[in-house]
């Protein structure tokens, strides 16, 4: 291992990086993309949902209870219609998620005090969206109800009437319940993965196909130094990104950041370190661009997009999936990551992600450099 | 430099290479001495770059012994690289890099001195007659350029021993001049300067020669004891109409040994050149074949390899390259 040699090798490095416009649009651009295209694009919020009502009795009453709905930052009466024929159209169509339908007694059973249910029509094409819808419609008629109820005791004479239990909810660690504080710290996982190892991937295979290998390897440079010495100029480039999708995700998506930086470039560099590793391996192995770079997807761009965390609870993936995160470093980045950003927990208590996410790296280090053999064929 | 001129610098011996079912060198044995200009002839796919490829480290001998500079290629590829330049078929340098960049590259790739770079960047600039285009793009140069930026990138640690796999091929004929005058001068301060090549007339520029065919060594020696004792029989050079039909014709002809197209011409091999003419002229002409010319020529390398290769090929078979 000389200086020389290392250095020359990652010299040259920088300057193809530099005068292929390809890799420095990957290395400025995709993260800013990336960072607004996630921040905005996933959104598990539910707000606004369009709502048609169908309201038969058209009383006083039943006017409240809508208003309730409109007043509901989660719905928006978007139409009052007079048939159902109409809302069977609109669901079919899309222009409402949810109808309600208020039945033509309404007003009467309430004020005999009888129970009364309103229909509900909702469309859950988007499971996840329609659960919380009904979760959503059934916390207004539970609030509504509670006030006729209220209003019914006080016309009795009973005074001071609350209902007896009720929830009094703090959120922490995401306050408002916003999806880009959950979504944006993920966002500088994947940016790592994807630049870390698509940059890479290319890097060895573009020397092969190009021929210029042949030349190289008839050097005496050593595989450590060519290895090094290739990376060298992606770990500062991934370094960078991470600081970049750091600042970004701070000031534009006003997401906290509670943790320290040291836990935060500790586990990056680790993370690094992983993903340049599995780049350089994939580029070896793979002899070509285009395979390198089908490769490099595979490996790590789907698992850290789908077997992080990042958008699925880990917790909640069948057995078989879950088992499989365990082996996905990304999983662990992305669990230290979040908790840097929005918990600021203790490092001890991040120990066992970091111990997991050194393991990985130390492993991936140790098979790329076994991997590259200074021979043709 | 100091060398013994009378060590080899580069000793094979035995050495086998198969690939599958196929063997591409097939027990070669060669030596070559500093200061010599040695070329390796034959057609393509013979096993001349599998060759190379061998000695330079590149690829692993099936059996048989590789040595370069004294050492053993198999056992100390790193060692043997440091004092061997290689120059692939292809052309391998960075495109995207300037010529400079290129060069200071390979310079640090063979860990030349920082004290030593701008004096060693001005070599190969004039080398390659590369003046006042260092900051070009080296993948806007031509290919006459490029192949001397290539030798210049090869030899710019100052190797004991040169490899180059077919340097001039796909370059103009002016510039192969200049390309073998570079290396001309390097065989001159005592490198040992081995040469691949398919030209037969760039072979004339070598000092010692073997000829491979189907990676097996046909013959060996200077170019002119090759012609003088390789070919038996002496040559006539016949010029006439139907090249095709004279030269069926001319196989089976009396006292024919061997007849082969060169260009527009058939070179005809007889056993004495004064006595055949006549006999040859009658006989074509007893075929309807018009003869404009017949004289005694010297053999050039082709004729040597083509003598050489199609008595190799007669027991088996006769059909050519692979």
């Amino acid at each position: 291992m000389t200086f020389h040699r290392w250095a020359a090798i990652a010299w040259k490095e920088v300057l193809q990086i530099v005068r292929d416009g390809r890799s420095v649009g990957i290395v400025v651009a995709m993260p800013i993309i990336m960072m607004l295209a996630f921040g905005y694009g996933i959104s598990f919020d539910l707000k606004h949902l369009p709502v048609y009502v169908f309201d038969r009795e058209g009383s006083q009453q039943s006017q409240d209870l809508l208003k309730h709905f409109q007043a509901s930052e989660y719905f928006n009466v978007v139409r009052t219609v007079n048939d159902y024929s109409t809302i069977v159209r609109a669901l079919d169509g899309g222009r409402c998620k949810l109808a309600l339908v208020v039945p033509y007694d309404f007003s009467q059973r309430l004020n005999e005090g009888r129970p009364v249910s309103i229909q509900a029509l909702i469309d859950a094409t988007d499971g996840n969206s329609a659960n919380l819808a009904i979760a959503y419609s059934e916390a207004v008629i539970l609030s509504y109800s509670q006030q006729v109820r209220l209003d019914w005791t006080l016309r009795r004479g009973h005074i001071g009437i609350q209902a007896p239990v009720s929830v009094d909810a703090r959120t922490w660690f995401n306050e408002n319940l916003e999806s880009a504080a959950n979504i944006v710290p993920g966002v500088v996982v994947i940016v790592m993965a994807v630049v870390g190892t698509f940059l890479t991937a290319l890097t060895v295979a573009r020397e092969w196909e190009r021929g210029t290998m042949e030349q190289l390897i008839a050097t005496p440079v050593t595989a450590l130094e060519l290895m090094l010495g290739k990376l060298a100029p992606y770990f500062a480039i991934g370094v960078l990104d991470t600081c970049l999708c750091a600042v970004f995700g701070i000031l534009w998506y006003g997401v906290p950041f509670r943790g320290g930086w040291s836990i935060f470039f500790a586990s990056s560099t680790l993370f690094l370190i992983v993903v340049l590793s599995l780049g350089y391996f994939i580029s070896v192995v793979a002899k070509s661009q285009l395979a390198a770079s089908q490769a490099s997807l595979l490996a790590t761009f789907l698992p850290a997009f789908l077997l992080s965390g990042f958008l699925f609870p880990i917790d909640q993936m069948p057995v078989a999936v879950r088992v499989l995160t365990y082996i996905m470093p990304a999983r662990y980045y992305m669990a230290i990551i979040r908790n840097v950003f929005l918990k600021g927990s203790a490092v001890a208590l991040l120990r066992n992600e970091l111990l997991a996410l050194a393991f990985l790296s130390c492993l991936l280090v140790f098979i790329a450099t076994r991997v590259f053999k200074k021979k043709l064929n | 430099m100091t060398v013994d001129k009378d060590v080899p610098s580069v000793v094979v011996s035995d050495l086998v290479k198969t690939f599958g079912d196929f063997t591409a060198v097939d027990h070669i044995s060669i030596e070559a001495y500093p200061g010599e200009i040695f070329g390796f002839l034959g057609p393509n796919g013979a096993g001349k770059s599998t060759t190379i490829r061998i000695l330079c480290g590149l690829l692993r001998p099936t059996s048989g012994l590789a040595a370069v500079a004294g050492l053993d290629v198999g056992r100390r590829p790193e060692a043997v690289r440091q004092k061997i330049g290689y120059m692939s078929q292809k052309f391998s340098l960075y495109n995207d890099l300037t010529v400079i960049e290129n060069i200071r590259f390979f310079a640090g790739m063979y860990s030349v001195p920082d004290a030593l770079m701008p004096e060693r960047v001005d070599w190969v600039l004039d080398m390659a007659g590369l003046k006042g285009r260092g900051l070009a793009l080296t993948g806007t140069l031509a290919t006459g350029w490029k192949q001397r930026l290539a030798l210049g990138c090869a030899v710019l640690h100052r190797p004991q021993i040169l490899f180059l796999d077919e340097p001039t091929s796909g370059v103009d004929p002016i510039s192969r001049r200049q390309f073998w005058e570079l290396i001309h001068r390097m065989a001159a301060d005592g490198v040992t300067v081995f040469v691949t090549t398919h030209y037969m007339d760039e072979a004339e520029y070598c000092q010692r020669l073997v000829l491979i065919y189907r990676g097996q060594i046909v013959a060996s020696g200077s170019p002119s004891k090759l012609k003088r004792e390789s070919m038996k029989g002496e040559l006539l050079l016949v010029e006439c109409g139907q090249l095709g039909q004279a030269l069926e014709v001319l196989q089976a002809g009396p006292g024919v040994l061997d007849a082969a197209i060169f260009g527009s011409k058939i070179h005809v091999v007889v056993t004495n050149a004064a006595e055949a003419i006549p006999l040859v002229r009658k006989y074509l002409s007893e075929h309807a074949v018009t003869v404009s010319k017949i004289e005694p020529i010297g053999p050039t390398l082709e004729d040597v390899f083509v003598a050489l290769t199609s008595r190799r090929d007669e027991p088996a078979g006769g059909e050519k390259g692979q």
